[in-house]
């Protein structure tokens, strides 16, 4: 498959001005779990540019039920499990890896992103990255997740904004601490969401 | 009256953004604020009045991804 056929079939699909805007954009995921890891893969196939993956754990076993990892990536780093998976379903998709922990004091790593997806578990990690990002870079768009976890209904995970250029994708309530457990669908629906966000801010679409 | 997550709240006209997150219970480290339609830099948290009129949206993110 040359580049040129692959273009070709995205821009058949998505119409070459809606697929100029993807492949010139720049998303960094920031944690490559069950969010991340959808995220990445939704975003990879609708022919998004460049992706920045930043993670800093191994693929492990307690990963595998919801997270889109495969056995034969167990002890790998996230990042280059991640970047071969993307290699085998979009492979002129141009990916940036960091295996790193992502704190207040190295997010100039984001400097150069277009829009940044918050794919932590950790709610300090998470409210952390939202609140440098509209510190630091308040001209940058930045896609959240809360509320994901359980078996719960997924006609509760929705897509929130606040501010200009914050969205927060989940239920807001649900936290794995009291639901014990985070079950595959219900992750894949709010990285779906933000996937979709994602795709519509680069559109120009910034409603939700 | 200040509206809080899309409620009117009394009382709170005066207190500072800090003040009003820990008297009603919010781990200050998990959250996000939106005041006026804009992200509150967490360092401005304590210099933060609330004013009749103001419309605060509060995010305390939940833990899972």
């Amino acid at each position: 498959m040359t580049k040129q056929e692959w273009l070709g079939v995205l821009e058949q699909r998505h119409g070459k001005t809606l697929q100029e805007k993807f492949s010139a954009a720049f998303v960094a995921i920031c944690g490559l779990g069950g969010l991340g890891s959808n995220t990445a893969i939704s975003l990879a196939r609708a022919g998004v540019g460049t992706l920045m993956l930043i993670d800093y754990d191994k693929v492990d076993i307690s990963n595998l039920h919801r997270q889109q990892y495969a056995v034969s990536q167990l002890g790998m780093n996230k990042t280059a499990a991640m970047e071969r998976t993307l290699s085998e379903i979009s492979p002129y998709c141009n990916v940036i890896t960091h295996d790193i922990k992502l704190t207040d004091d190295n997010l100039s790593l984001l400097a150069d992103c277009d829009i940044i997806c918050e794919c932590f578990d950790n709610p300090e990690c998470k409210a952390m990255l939202v609140n440098g990002v509209a510190e630091r870079y308040s001209e940058k768009y930045i896609v959240s997740a809360s509320g994901m976890s359980g078996l719960h209904t997924g006609n509760t995970i929705q897509t929130k904004k606040l501010g200009k250029r914050l969205y927060i994708c989940g239920d807001g309530t649900s936290d794995v601490k009291d639901d014990g457990t985070l079950l595959a669908p219900r992750v894949m629906l709010c990285a779906a969401h933000q996937a979709n966000t994602v795709l519509r801010i680069i559109a120009g679409e910034s409603d939700v | 009256m200040v509206k809080v997550n899309g409620e009117a709240v009394e009382n709170i006209a005066g207190k500072n953004v800090y003040e009003y997150l820990s008297e009603s219970g919010y781990e200050i480290s998990r959250v996000a604020v939106e005041f006026n339609g804009e992200i509150l830099p967490k360092a401005r948290y304590e210099s933060t009045l609330l004013c009749d009129g103001d419309c605060v949206e509060i995010v305390s993110f939940v833990g899972g991804g």
